[in-house]
């Protein structure tokens, strides 16, 4: 039964999940777009007010993530220059305004906003406090099979494979303080000069290792939009400037869930035999982690809120979503997991 | 991380104690890992040492302080 996923070649578009990921899919692979990006505009219009739940349907989750892909670079199928294309953007805004209006919806911020930075890094400490007992990875350590061991790499690939990527886009956007602890968590993210250091590297030879393909969208077909959702959620907030807090509070809420749950999951590997090639990207996470969510609550969060106070609420929201996506994305496979099903999209005959 | 350079040296030393977390230390410094073990150069530009005890993997924090209620005293308001 522990077959491998399949993975995808990068020059064959992935399978459309409706209407509008059909469209947007032939408009990217055709080198002479047949129905225009004005067309797609009014077909992403449809599909947000048929859509029942924005975060978790299949085709807006997987439209944003496309369109997103634009910007951190396409695969091979994407055949014309479309990053820029004012249609695709216009497009673009559509779901987000639909995404950022359903997040905020179902990720309220906590009582009240901090005053000051140091009353805001007590804030993040308060809302990650439950990370400290993380029930997937609790779980997965103590129970996770080795086709569940496959299945969650490929969760994780997804934005692992370009990790700290969607918050880089906000380093020209901060100041003093705040850029400063930014850089300093991206630097050890992406290796501190050392190539084979980058945690994208580490994580690619962990996918590997575990004879699992590491090109960043080779699983795309298999991963559901519970999984696109944290995803596309930090695109969102990196690419816009006004979402600069939001990114932020992001990356705080981020680093503050990963050391504890880091530690269990290498013990899950651990306990099927797997070595050092798969699981030194746990191990290392759960070192430099433990230093990035101090950083990341005191001097990148808190240092941004003591510099512009007006985005107090803002990176309290960015933080809430990421708990609120990831939370999503984890009690998807959980549940998967406990009645025996697969977690994954189900692809082919 | 190029700061103000001590003279022919690199780095400054600089340790912050974090609130119910560990030390960061930053700059140009070696770790023991035992009493007489030689020196080994720190290995990120930030590490985080423990100080509730609690820790895994010696002397880095990994986050267990998280689990164990650890406080550290607080400093009073002037």
């Amino acid at each position: 039964m522990n077959t491998q996923p399949l993975s995808r070649p990068s020059d064959r578009p992935p399978l459309p999940r409706g209407p509008l990921s059909a469209a947007l899919l032939r408009l990217l692979s055709s080198p002479e777009p047949p129905p225009g990006p004005d067309g797609l505009c009014a077909t992403a219009r449809d599909a947000v007010e048929a859509a029942e739940e924005v975060l978790a349907d299949e085709d807006l989750q997987l439209s944003l993530f496309l369109l997103y892909q634009l910007h951190y670079g396409p695969e091979d199928y994407v055949a014309g220059e479309w990053e820029w294309d004012p249609g695709l953007l216009r497009t673009r805004l559509l779901l987000e305004r639909a995404h950022e209006s359903a997040l905020r919806a179902r990720a309220p911020p906590p009582g009240d906003a901090p005053a000051d930075g140091e009353g805001l890094a007590d804030l993040l400490f308060a809302m990650t406090a439950d990370a400290a007992r993380p029930a997937l990875a609790t779980w997965f350590a103590r129970h996770a099979d080795p086709g569940q061991l496959g299945e969650f790499l490929v969760h994780r690939s997804l934005y692992t494979l370009r990790e700290a990527d969607p918050h880089s886009w906000a380093i020209p956007r901060l100041r003093g303080r705040a850029k400063a602890a930014l850089v300093e968590i991206q630097a050890d993210e992406y290796g501190g000069g050392r190539p084979e250091r980058v945690h994208a590297e580490i994580f690619a030879r962990t996918m590997r290792g575990f004879g699992l393909d590491s090109r960043p969208e080779a699983y795309l077909d298999l991963i559901p939009a519970t999984t696109l959702l944290p995803m596309n959620t930090m695109s969102l907030f990196g690419l816009h400037r006004r979402h600069r807090g939001a990114i932020v509070g992001h990356l705080a809420a981020f680093e503050m869930t990963s050391s504890i749950p880091n530690r269990l999951y290498s013990r899950a590997f651990g306990r099927w035999g797997w070595g050092a090639e798969v699981r030194e990207y746990f191990d290392e996470h759960v070192e430099a982690d433990a230093g990035h969510e101090q950083i990341a609550a005191r001097d990148l969060a808190g240092g941004l809120a003591d510099a512009e106070p007006a985005l107090v609420p803002e990176i309290v929201f960015g933080a809430a979503a990421c708990l609120y996506a990831d939370e999503q994305a984890g009690a998807h496979m959980l549940a998967a997991w406990k009645a025996g099903a697969c977690s994954l999209r189900s692809v082919g005959p | 991380m190029s700061g103000t350079h001590t003279d022919g040296g690199g780095d400054p030393v600089v340790i912050t104690p974090c609130p119910d977390g560990p030390l960061l230390v930053r700059g140009d410094f070696a770790l023991a890992p035992a009493p007489g073990a030689a020196p080994e150069a720190a290995r990120r530009n930030v590490t985080a040492l423990c100080r509730c005890g609690m820790t895994g993997i010696p002397p880095l924090c990994d986050g267990s302080h998280k689990l164990s209620g650890f406080r550290t005293p607080r400093s009073e308001p002037d």
